[in-house]
Parts: structure tokens; C-alpha cells; sequence
């Protein structure tokens, strides 16, 4: 017997080293991504927008935490897949809806979506454009009530206009469409968190950089919005930067829940949310698609992953 | 294969070979050794000395009729004083012959040369030098080396990776014994009829490539192989596919597809033996980890006390909390610095109460990590589910038989999940299912 034995070793499990990132730390890093869409917020929207989107945060956490202490499990709030959340379904709102429909919103997605089947990892659609959606239908005027750029006090009665996408969806007025410019920027009425490509497309880079999503389905999906305008004869740039293709593409359809696993699936994936996002645009009555693009595309995730099979070293498809 | 690499996937891990550069030590025989009789996978061996025996250095002390095994020589000189079961570090009662060395590590006499001129005579050499599996499976090379379809095997491949972490003792034999190496390698080509001798070895030990390949630029069926320095290198699939871009199909050995794997140390001990009759006695060794206070090189009697290697390192620096017996990826957690070292022993790591916490598990996120990560391109996270639902069917259906324990799917994994022991598990479920 030697001097260190049972008692002072740990024995466990090979691999002794593990890599330093865990759940919290990818959720931090979708966290830092979005910060500078959150600045832009502030900046297009005003202050409100900043609130609405905190009030989503804070009404998220307490949600999650209340509920597992209700059914006593072990609170994973620290995780920070509540606050993401929250911040997701803040930035898929008008910054003029009311505050107790936003919780109302924050309550659909952590209890109904997620804790409901499971909690994190068990969901089957993204909590955040769930929620979003049952606004929608809940609540259609106030989520479609899109207050313009720069009221810098952005009081409920501000004034409201109609999205660049709402614009073209009606055809009457399109000379009131706003330049590419003001699109990218996001100087444009629409969700608080959507409207800015530029600030959306830098978060998305700084993820990819950081391993925390493969370019596959941002790619696809913007890929498939571009060719899709083109053929159709619309303004492919327009279509890219308008509505909500870029919060989209970087940061909802990339959910790791709810998203096909192996590569070649997410690709599918992203070409699915892309063509379903266009078809809407274009030929349905909404005048934006991409919450219901990814949302059926969610649905249509064990499919894919149960297409999709993998052929292992030695050649056997699993 | 992957549709956009040649490569198979990898990790990349920190390398932390900080004794690199750390010429071996050869350190003093200990007043005791403990040789246990179970060093390879197979039969163990009976005793072949009884206590009160005076034995000497290379001398027969453990052997037996069984095909799938290989015999045990004394590392010292000195005097049998038990021989006693034991627990061994797989769990299993084993016995173990303890020597009470008398220092003077007289040669057993008549120890010479074995007589080597065919590829029968060569097999018989190769057991009787003690191989097994050096690197840590421990299979008894005599078998390796002869399989049914010897004739088909057109390359053999040494493995140079080192992979793990931490890990030098292999690089420091390749720049130190650079000569049996290759002489091993010509003697193995010669013997065995096998074309093409590949020496694959990680980028990151530049010094033994360019050494090696010097060595052997006149010798054209002899190449010295750079491979990236990302683990798991080394896996026998791996460093085949890597070297030879062949795959082994499922079911089927390393020489239906033509090639035989073997480690550094494995031909330097076979070719030291074939030169002077030396069979395998001692191991060189890799002691490292923060709890180590200086980590070494060491070459140390089989049989030699866990803490004696430590001992020699100048003792633990800080509290150990951990101990492993090979590397931070594939190696096991020991719960007793009174353990030996044996045969397959490439490395001790000594780890303080930081690096010894095992961080907790939380859900599996879906990331996919794990899937893009698997060398042998399996799917972890849906094993893992497979294994909680304890569904023996899924598991068949997703192979959990070809998982290797390399631990790169839980290296990744930002739930911190154990799905490479998780494997384990799944596999001997499947076998005990298979059995019912
Ligand atoms: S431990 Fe098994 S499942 Fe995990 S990466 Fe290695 S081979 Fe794949
Ligand atoms: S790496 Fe871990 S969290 Fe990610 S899919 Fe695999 S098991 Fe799940």
C-alpha cells in the first residue's frame, strides 16, 4: 500500500482533461454577440426597446426558476439559456408592445416551450419564435404595430409606420421603401432586436469565430433568400437585410435543439428555412415569414436527422 | 470519411510535453519489486519460482501453455519472498511475485543472442522476449505479428504519435534508441516478408522525424511519416488511415487490410532482445503532472512501486489528488500510489485537487459537438441516450462496438458529459444482452 490511497485519490473516468467550454460559456457567447444589436436597439427604437427586451430577460429567469422550484428540480438559471432566451424573444418584438404582454410571451417560452418537455436540451421548437408566434396570434395588432426609427423617447403613441417588408407586401407605396443603407443599418420600422444586419452580422461572425456555430445554416438560409429574390426578379440585397433573415439565420435557426445535427442536415435546414421564408414573403398574407419558416422547420427536424444517415470509419451508415 | 477532409476528425488537445526534452533517467532498483503475473490480455501466467528461489536479471518467472499470452521475466536480481494474490488495477485478484532485490542485478547466465533465422524462429523470439502491447492494450505481440494472412500484410507501422498529453517516454526512445528502432523495423520487414515499414510520427516531434528519416534515406521501403499533432493519432484505425488511407471494416483486423501496428518501445525491446538476449525488464516511463516536482523520463524495473517513481522525481509537489497510469485521455485513475508498473506502462501523471475535480454533468444541449468530433464518426450523443434507455437494440444499430475510449467526445462536450465511459458501458451492456 502507498501513502496516497483510497480515501485522498479521486478515482474517475478517463478522459481526465476536458476542453474548457461548457453550456454557460456558449450561452455567454451567443450572449456577447448579441450585445451589439442590443446597442442598436437602443439606438433605433430608444430606450423602450432596451426595457422591453430586459423586461423579456428578467421575466424569463424568474419563470425558469420559479417553475423548477416548483417541481423541484435543480435551477439551471446559471446556465444562462434563460437569459438568451429572454433576449431572443425581446429582440422578436415591437418595441411599442405592452410590457405584461412581453412576460405573457416570456411565460410561453420558458414554461410551455421548454421546462413543459423537459427543459434545456428537451424542447422541440425554439422557445423564443414560439413565443413569438403565439403573440402573434394572440395579440395581432400590438405585434404589428411597428413604431419608425429614431423616437427617442419612444412612447406608445410614437409614431408607427409599416415595415420595409410590410411596404412591399401591400405593393402600394413602394417608393417609401427605405435605400439598402438605411437597411443595414437598421434605421427601418420592425422587430427591435431585427432590424440591424450590420450589428446582427457582426455578433454572427464573432460565433462562427468562436466555434459556437458552423456557418452551414446561416449560410443556406441567407444563401437561399439571396438566389430565391434574384430568380424571382426582387431586390436580392433588400431581401437579406430586410425583416428578420439575420437574427434568423445567426442566432434562431442555429438553436442547437432544435437544428439537425450532422452537417449536411443543417444545410438542409437552412435551404428549408430560406425557400419557406421567401414563399411567405412573397406569396403569402404575412408579410414576413421567418418565425414561421424556422418554426416548421423545427418540426421537421428528427426527418432530417433520421434521413440524414452517418457512414462511420469502416463503413457502416448509422 | 468525412466529405470535405481526407483526415479524420481529432481534437486538439494542449500537449503539455514539458519533458520532451528530458533524457531518460535510469533509476536505482528499488530493496522490492511486485511483477505481477497478469501483464497482457489473455491467460495470466503460473509462477515459475516458488519463495525462498534466488533469481536473477531476465530470468523466466512467469509463464504458461496458454496460446494467448507471453512469458514474465525477473527485472532483478534477488530473492522471491511472496507470492501472494492481489488486487491489480483492472479489479482482478491476481498474484504477484514480490522480489527482494540484492542490488547487484547480476544477468541471468547463458543469456544470449536468441538463434534467429526464419519467420518461425523469429515468432518464437518474439514471445520469448516478453512483448505485448506496449502501449496499453497489452495483446501479446508474438500473435499480432503472426496473423492467419500474414502473406496479404504489406505494411507495417510503427507508432510514433505520442499522442497523449504529457507523454515523451516514446519520443525520448526514438531519439535515444533511434538505431533498434530501425534496425528492429529492418529485422521485422526481413522476418515477417512485409514490403514497406512506416514509421508515422506527430509533427509536433520534429527532432525524432528529421533523425529518423536521416537514418533511413538509403533504406527506400522504410518511411518516416509526419502526422498533424492532434489526438487521437495513435488509435491503431486512426494511424492506419492516416498512414495508408485504408479503413478496416468493420469485424475484420488490422492485417485483413494488409497492415500490422506496433509501438516504439515494442521493436526497441524486441530488437534489444534479439541482439543481446535481454528480454523486456524494464519500461521507460513518463512521470509528469502538477503534483510531480520535477518531472522526468525514468526507466524503471517492471515491477517498480508507483511511489518510487515519484520518490525519484524529487516526491509530489503538491498534494495528489489524482493518479493516472498512462495519459489524460485513455489512461486510468489509480487509487493507490502502491501500484506497479508493468509492462504496458507509459506514463504516471500525478494531478493536484484543482485539476482532479470532475466537473458535473448537465444536459446534453444538442450541440453536435461530440458527433463532429468522433475519430471513428459515430454518433455519442444519441449512444448516450441509447445507453440511459438501456435499449441494447440502438446501441447495435449505432455501433457502439466500434468506439476505441479515445475520449475525444467527452473532451468536447460543454455538458461535461462521460459519453466515452458511458461507452464502455453500452458495450458490455450489449455483450451481456448478446448473451441472453
Ligand atoms: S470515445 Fe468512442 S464515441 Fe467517443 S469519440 Fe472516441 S470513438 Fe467516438
Ligand atoms: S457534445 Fe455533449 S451536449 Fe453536445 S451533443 Fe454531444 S452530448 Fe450533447
Amino acid at each position: 500500500m502507498g501513502r496516497f490511497n483510497q480515501g485522498s485519490l479521486v478515482v474517475s473516468s478517463s478522459p481526465h482533461i476536458m476542453d474548457n467550454v461548457n453550456t454557460t460559456r456558449i450561452m455567454l457567447d451567443v450572449l456577447i454577440a448579441l450585445i451589439p444589436a442590443f446597442i442598436m436597439s437602443g439606438f433605433i427604437f430608444g430606450p423602450r426597446a432596451l426595457l422591453l427586451t430586459i423586461t423579456c430577460i428578467a421575466a424569463c429567469v424568474v419563470f425558469e426558476a420559479g417553475f423548477q422550484y416548483l417541481i423541484k428540480k435543480d435551477s439551471t438559471i446559471t446556465d444562462l439559456s434563460a437569459v438568451l432566451t429572454g433576449t431572443l424573444l425581446g429582440f422578436n418584438l415591437p418595441s411599442s408592445l405592452p410590457f405584461w404582454m412581453a412576460v405573457v410571451g416570456s411565460f410561453v417560452a420558458i414554461v410551455v416551450v421548454k421546462q413543459i418537455f423537459g427543459g434545456i436540451g428537451q424542447n422541440f421548437a425554439n422557445p423564443a419564435i414560439t413565443a413569438r408566434i403565439v403573440l402573434l396570434v394572440s395579440f395581432a395588432t400590438p405585434m404589428t404595430t411597428w413604431p419608425l426609427p429614431n423616437q427617442l423617447l419612444g412612447t406608445v403613441d410614437a409614431v408607427t409606420g409599416a415595415t420595409p417588408l410590410g411596404i412591399l407586401n401591400m405593393g402600394t407605396d413602394l417608393a417609401a421603401l427605405p435605400s439598402n443603407m438605411d437597411l443595414f443599418l437598421g434605421y427601418v420600422g420592425g422587430s427591435l432586436g431585427e432590424t440591424s444586419a450590420i450589428a446582427l452580422l457582426l455578433g454572427g461572425i464573432y460565433l462562427i469565430w468562436r466555434k459556437v456555430i458552423e456557418p452551414s445554416i446561416p449560410l443556406a438560409f441567407i444563401g437561399t433568400v439571396f438566389i430565391f429574390a434574384l430568380l424571382t426578379g426582387q431586390d436580392p440585397i433588400f431581401h437579406i437585410f430586410a425583416g428578420g433573415v439575420m437574427l434568423g439565420a445567426f442566432f434562431m435557426a442555429t438553436d442547437y435543439v432544435t437544428s439537425p445535427r450532422l452537417t449536411s442536415g443543417k444545410i438542409i435546414f437552412g435551404i428549408g428555412c430560406g425557400l419557406l421564408t421567401m414563399v411567405i414573403r412573397l406569396y403569402g398574407s404575412y408579410p414576413e415569414g421567418v418565425s414561421f419558416a424556422i418554426l416548421l422547420m423545427n418540426i421537421l427536424t428528427p426527418q432530417i436527422d433520421m434521413l440524414l444517415r452517418r457512414r462511420t470509419y469502416g463503413g457502416v451508415k448509422i | 470519411m468525412s466529405i470535405f477532409s481526407k483526415h479524420l476528425p481529432a481534437v486538439h488537445v494542449e500537449h503539455h510535453k514539458y519533458t520532451a526534452d528530458s533524457p531518460t533517467e535510469k533509476m536505482p532498483v528499488p530493496d522490492k519489486v511486485y511483477i505481477s503475473m497478469a501483464q497482457h490480455i489473455g491467460a495470466p501466467c503460473q509462477p515459475k519460482v516458488a519463495v525462498g528461489d534466488l533469481v536473477k536479471v531476465g530470468q523466466v518467472i512467469g509463464d504458461t501453455e496458454a496460446f494467448v499470452s507471453a512469458p514474465i521475466h525477473s527485472s532483478v536480481s534477488g530473492k522471491v519472498t511472496a507470492i501472494e494474490k492481489n488486487l491489480t488495477m483492472s479489479g482482478i485478484w491476481d498474484l504477484i511475485v514480490t522480489i527482494a532485490t540484492d542490488k547487484k542485478q547480476e544477468v541471468l547466465e547463458g543469456l544470449a543472442p536468441p538463434q534467429v533465422d526464419d519467420k518461425d524462429s523469429f515468432i518464437k523470439a518474439v514471445r520469448a522476449s516478453g512483448l505485448v502491447g506496449l502501449g496499453g492494450a497489452a495483446f501479446p505481440t508474438h500473435i499480432k505479428f503472426n496473423p492467419k494472412n500474414l502473406d496479404e500484410v504489406d505494411s507495417f507501422i510503427i507508432n510514433g504519435a505520442e499522442c497523449e498529453p504529457y507523454l515523451t517516454a516514446d519520443y525520448r526512445t526514438m531519439m535515444e534508441n533511434s538505431e533498434l528502432l530501425v534496425n528492429g523495423l529492418k529485422n521485422i520487414l526481413k522476418y515477417l516478408k512485409i514490403k514497406r515499414g512506416i514509421i508515422g510520427i506527430e509533427s509536433n516531434k520534429a527532432p525524432a522525424i528529421n533523425k529518423l528519416r536521416a537514418m533511413v534515406k538509403d533504406t527506400p521501403e522504410i518511411e518516416v511519416m509526419e502526422l498533424k499533432a492532434v489526438y487521437p493519432q495513435g488509435g491503431e484505425r486512426v494511424l492506419i488511415y492516416e498512414t495508408t488511407g485504408r479503413e478496416i471494416p468493420i469485424g475484420k483486423l488490422p492485417a485483413d487490410i494488409g497492415a500490422i501496428v506496433s509501438n516504439i518501445s515494442s521493436v526497441v525491446a524486441l530488437e534489444t532482445y534479439i541482439e543481446t538476449g535481454m528480454p523486456l525488464i524494464a519500461k521507460k516511463v513518463t512521470v509528469a503532472g502538477n503534483a510531480i516536482r520535477t518531472p522526468k523520463n525514468i526507466e524503471a524495473p517492471i515491477g517498480t512501486q508507483v511511489n518510487q517513481l515519484i520518490e525519484f522525481c524529487g516526491g509530489y509537489k503538491r498534494i495528489p489528488r489524482k493518479l493516472i497510469m498512462g495519459g489524460p485521455m485513455m489512461g486510468a485513475a489509480i487509487y493507490d500510489d502502491g501500484m506497479t508498473v508493468n509492462k504496458n506502462t507509459s506514463g504516471i501523471l500525478a494531478f493536484d485537487e484543482e485539476s482532479a475535480s470532475v466537473p458535473k454533468e448537465t444536459s446534453c444541449i444538442n450541440c453536435g459537438r461530440c458527433i463532429r468530433t468522433c475519430p471513428m464518426l459515430l454518433m455519442p450523443a444519441l449512444l448516450a441516450k441509447a445507453y440511459e434507455a438501456k435499449d441494447v437494440e440502438q446501441l447495435q444499430k449505432l455501433n457502439v462496438a466500434l468506439c476505441m475510449e479515445c475520449g475525444c467526445c467527452s473532451y468536447v462536450c460543454p455538458a461535461k458529459k462521460q459519453l466515452s465511459f458511458t461507452n464502455k458501458l453500452g458495450k458490455r451492456l450489449v455483450m451481456e444482452g448478446g448473451k441472453k
